[in-house]
Order: C-alpha cells, then structure tokens, then sequence
C-alpha cells in the first residue's frame, strides 16, 4: 500500500489517539511539575475597645483571581514527586536512621501513601496472574472431558464473572460477604466469632480482592486455554498414549507444552490489566486497608474539595514509568521476533 | 493393568467433573444470589438472624404482604431516576461502538495490507497504549477539559472512550484483515478500483463477522467503564455504572441499599442477553490475539 494511500487511511485513528492518549500523557507530565496555588493571605487590623489585634484571613476573591488566571498552578519542580503523598524521600530516609530492624523500617514505609497503594498493586498484579493461568488451565482441562452438551451452558456460565462489569462484579461479591450478607454470616457462624468482619480486616480485605482478581479474570485465561486445547493435534496425543504416557504425563509433556505461547499472551494481558485494579477497591469499600495507584490518583481527583490536579499527575507519571517497567520485556522479545521475521 | 489403568481415569473423570461443577457454582451463585435477593427487602437480603430468610423472604412477608416485592426496582429506576443514567449509557455505548468500528476498520485494514516497517511501529505504540491505566489518561484530561468547558458533557466522554479503545480495536481488526486474502482486494484493483473502492465494494461485504466480535468488545469496555465515565461525567449525565457507585454513598445509610442491588441486576441483565446470543462471537474474539500468536 502506498504511503500516501496508508496516510489517508490510518489517519482518523491516528489523530484520536494522538488528542487522546499521547496528549493526556503529556499533559500529565507537564500538570505533575506544578502544584496548586496556596491561598492568598490579607493581613488586616481588627480594632475593637481594647486595642488593635492584626488578624490573617483568607482572601477569597484573590485567591479564586489568581487560580482563574493560572489554572495550572504554581511550579514546583520535581517538588510534588518527592513530598510525602508520593516518593517521599525525606520520610524514607528518616525512617532508614531512625529503624533499628528491617520490620521497623518496612513498616514505617508501608504507612506513606503511595508505597501502601504501590505494595498493594503489584501484590495483586503478581499474585492473581499465576493464580489465574493456574487456575485457567484446569477449569479447561476439565471442560474440554465434559459431553459435547454440557460444553456451551457451562462455557457460557464462565464468562459471567469476566464479562460483569468490574465494578458489579465486586458490589455483588462485597454484599455476599458483608456481615449481614450469605458468606459473611455463614463465616461468623462457623467460627463463632461475632466481630470476624471481612471489612475490619486488612488480611482478609487483601484476601478478598485477591479473590475477585481470581474469580473475575480466570475464565479469561480458561476460554483462550481452552480453544488452544482444540488445536493439539490428535496424532501427538494418540503417539503419547500408545508410548505408555499417562494421563497427567501427556498433559505435563504433550499439551502445556503446546500452550506456552498462550501463556506468555495471557500473562502480557492480565499484567496490564492487573497493574490498573481499580474497581474493585471501590467496590468493596477497601481504601482503609488496601489502595492501589489507580485509586490514589482517583481519590486526588474526586476526593477532597479541591482536586489536587498535581499531585494526581505525579502519580500518574509514576504508574505510566511502571507499565513501561512491565511492559519492557514483552517489547525487546517482540521487537526481536519482528527482526528475526524480517531476515 | 487395562482394569487398573481405566479405574483410575474414572477416579480422575470424577476428579474433573467434580471441579468443574465447584467453578460453575463459583461463577453462576453469586448473581443468581443476587438476582433472587433483589426482589426482597434488606432485612431478608441482609438477614442476620437466618439466611433461609433471604430465601423464603420472611420479612418481605411481613413488610409488603406478598414473598416477592419490586420496590428496589421502583425506587432505583424511578425514585432515583436510574432510567436516565440508563438512557445515557444507551447513547454512550451505542456512539462508541459506532465511531470506533468506524475509526478501527479503516486503520485496521490499513495496517494489515501495509508492509512497510512503520505499520509494525504503529502496533506496537497501540499496544504500549493499550497498557495506560485509564485513570492516568482521565487525570492528563481533567484540567483541559475544565478550562475549556467542554466538561461533564456526554459527546466529550464518548470521544474519549473512543480513543482509548482504539488500540485494542485497531489490534483486533488488523487481525481480522490480515485473514481476509490479498488477492480479493489486489484483484479489485487489478480491475481499475481505486483503494477506496475496493475496501468499499470487496472487503466490506466480507469483513462483518470480524466487525461484529470486535464491536461486541467495544460494547463492553464503553459499558463497563467506571473510571472516565465517574470522573469526565456531571451529576445529571451520569451514566449506570457511576450511578451505581453513587447510590452507595448516598443510599447506604438510609437503609436503601436494595436500590443499589436491584440497579446492579439491571445493570447486567444487559450483558447477560449479549453472552447469550454472541457467546460463540466472545470466545472467537478472546482466542483471535492468542491462537494466532
């Protein structure tokens, strides 16, 4: 296809990618560097029978003037990257010579907001990937030996919990578990405790979103599994079984093998998208035990009163540089297979 | 040894079956749960004496005289007016599922039938796209957007929707093309067809089944989207899903909870309908990056 005719072609796409996703990006760069203005200060005389008493008040016009004039804010550097809300340098190293034992100090790290909403993240993204391609694998294994009947109402069965909206998906789980809910009473039943609440619990809060990182993403992992089992040919498998293999021998060296290039697929996705759980921390009500960077930045931008615009950037820009981090392997293989292709 | 061999693959069948029907109920309980407490009052959903409760809708009796009430829907869908966040999803989803399609078959093609090495370029920049959390996006918005006033409106959501699915769109669809022989369209040309014509007149009469599974996940991201549509929405424009989260903080305390759980059931009743008719289209579409590499 020419250039030209290409050109002409890719170009509504192209624009709208460009105003809206690479122009965000740089616009979060650019709003990360200032911070909101402070507010203006009147110092006036409040004289009253006793004496003059100089009074500080808020001026509210000026301060509302000046953030028309400038809605960007004030710059400030790479200020906001290292205040407390976000890297928190000065904190972390208090915390490094003031510690005595690495607990103490990891402790003290885990309680800046940023890096309790950063251990979170990627405890998720770690955790629920494997459980996921794990647990994904079975569920088609199983399937795949179910009659030719039963496969379509239980596959359409599976894709409930993926196809649910996220935020749906948790509400409904999060009422099951609520103290007056199903679960949640049935537990406390069990283990005669009255005060055993999901929700006071940051373990179990941690549990329970892992749970649904699980339960929500695992019939994606099962249905790409699953179609890759319709592609392992007969004759390998016929080979495997008249050469003594067993059943759980022909899976381990005929058809896992057969699936590795699904699981780097599956891993590359669920990476992703389990690197920007967000919905469900909403969901469950969890913030008072478990954040994650998607949610900072959400709660800096619909939280307070005023939006801290900056400081949402800042952490904007930190998350992007980790997908970047995530996504860097994933690139050079693919740049590498590309080259290979090419010669 | 046959005997031995074969018993323990009924052990394992039983193994097998046993797990799949403990995930079938780990999948399907939850909304069926949730479907049957929606036609109760909270003292049964939430019951806290008895969960039988919830089944037989003890207190449902005695509250509204009959085991089945509709007052959650009521209240939901014409006390807290969740008709028009539902009529705005219906306008959001439906634009975007249209503009993308539109947008991600002309880009889609392009990319499939060009061989030049800016193509693969282009890919791969989607695919770095397509890893963007959209809360950082919406954040590089907000601010521009307040200071041109074009905040809180749906055209200006659903452009933005748009955008951010055009990468997976674009990466869908060129794989879609990619399979639609060359020859089809070169021949068209051969014949005196511009590009244009031949798209026009030779690949779109057979690119629909591809349109059809890539639009299905265009549905799904535009309608299960919370974090552009919560942050890029006004009060009034609100479509379902930040509706929902709303009613959680504003009904929870006054005992209204069952609002929410009747409009978290509309909510999907919706998708259920799309897994039942498309279910085939859904897994092609999931399996159309992976089985082809």
């Amino acid at each position: 296809m020419p250039h030209k005719t290409f050109f002409w072609f890719m170009l509504p796409s192209a624009l709208a990618m460009f105003l809206f996703i690479f122009l965000p990006i740089i616009s979060v760069v650019v709003q990360s560097l200032y911070i909101e203005h402070e507010q203006v200060l009147i110092e006036t005389e409040n004289c009253g029978p006793f004496g003059c008493v100089p009074v500080v008040a808020v001026d509210t016009e000026a301060t509302q003037a000046l953030r028309d004039a400038e809605p960007l804010g004030r710059f400030n550097g790479l200020g906001t990257y290292t205040d407390r809300n976000h890297l928190a340098f000065a904190e972390i190293g208090a915390a490094w010579t003031g510690t005595e034992s690495w607990g103490e100090f990891l402790g003290q790290v885990y309680n800046l907001p940023f890096y309790k909403a950063l251990s979170f993240t990627l405890t998720f993204t770690f955790v629920v990937t494997p459980l996921v391609i794990v647990l994904g694998l079975f569920i088609a294994l199983g399937v795949n030996s179910l009659p030719r009947l039963l496969k379509g109402p239980t596959i359409f069965v599976s894709l409930l919990p993926m196809i649910v909206t996220p935020l749906v998906g948790s509400l409904i789980l999060f009422w099951m578990i609520d103290s007056e809910g199903i679960l949640g009473a049935t537990l406390q039943r069990v283990f005669d405790d009255n005060a055993l609440s999901l929700k006071a619990s940051p373990t179990l809060t941690w549990i329970m979103l892992l749970v649904y990182g699980v339960w929500s993403s695992a019939p994606f992992a099962f249905i790409v599994f699953y179609a890759g089992l319709q592609t392992v040919p007969e004759d390998t498998m016929e080979a495997a079984t008249i050469d003594g293999a067993s059943r759980w021998q022909r899976v381990r060296y005929v058809v896992i093998p057969y699936m590795a290039p699904l699981v780097v697929f599956i891993t590359l996705i669920q990476l992703m998208d389990n690197f920007r759980v967000f919905e469900p921390i909403v969901g469950f009500s969890a913030q008072a035990s478990a954040t994650s960077l998607s949610w900072i930045i959400f709660n800096d931008l619909r939280g307070q009163d005023v939006q801290l615009f900056g400081s949402a950037a800042a952490t904007s820009v930190l998350t992007i540089l980790g997908v970047a981090v995530l996504l860097c392997p994933v690139l050079i293989r693919t740049w590498r297979d590309f080259n290979r292709k090419r010669v | 040894m046959a005997a031995a061999a074969h018993r323990r693959s009924t052990g394992l069948a039983v193994l097998s079956t046993g797990f799949v029907i403990f995930w079938v109920i780990i999948a399907s309980f939850p909304f069926l749960w949730t479907l049957w407490g929606s036609f109760k009052v909270q003292a049964d959903f939430f019951s806290r004496a008895d969960w039988t409760n919830a089944l037989t809708g003890a207190r449902t009796i005695v509250e509204t005289g009959g085991p089945f009430t509709l007052n959650g829907y009521g209240g939901a869908w014409i006390q807290e007016e969740f008709w028009r966040a539902a009529l705005n999803t219906f306008i959001v989803v439906f634009s975007v599922v249209v503009i993308s399609l539109t947008l991600g078959t002309l880009g889609g093609y392009a990319l499939a039938r060009s061989g030049f090495r800016y193509a693969f370029w282009i890919l791969m920049l989607a695919l770095v796209f397509r890893a963007m959390p959209h809360i950082t996006l919406v954040s590089g918005y907000l601010l521009p957007f307040f200071e041109w006033n074009i905040w809180g409106y749906l055209p200006t959501s659903i452009i933005v929707l748009v955008a951010i699915n055009q990468p997976f769109t674009l990466w869908m669809l060129h794989s879609f093309f990619l399979n639609i022989p060359k020859d089809l369209d070169e021949s068209a040309m051969v014949d005196g067809c511009t590009r244009f014509q031949a798209f026009r007149h030779v690949i779109i009469p057979v690119m629909w089944p591809g349109v059809i599974t890539t639009g299905l996940f265009s549905f799904l991201l535009a309608y299960n989207d919370f974090a552009v549509t919560a942050v890029l929405l006004s009060q009034e424009n609100q479509t379902m899903v930040p509706k929902i989260a709303s009613f959680l903080g504003s009904t929870f305390e006054e005992g209204n909870v069952m609002f929410a759980v009747a409009a978290v059931i509309s909510a999907t009743a919706p998708l259920f309908v799309l897994i039942l008719f498309f279910q085939r289209q859904i897994v092609s579409g999931l399996t159309a990056g992976a089985v082809k590499g």
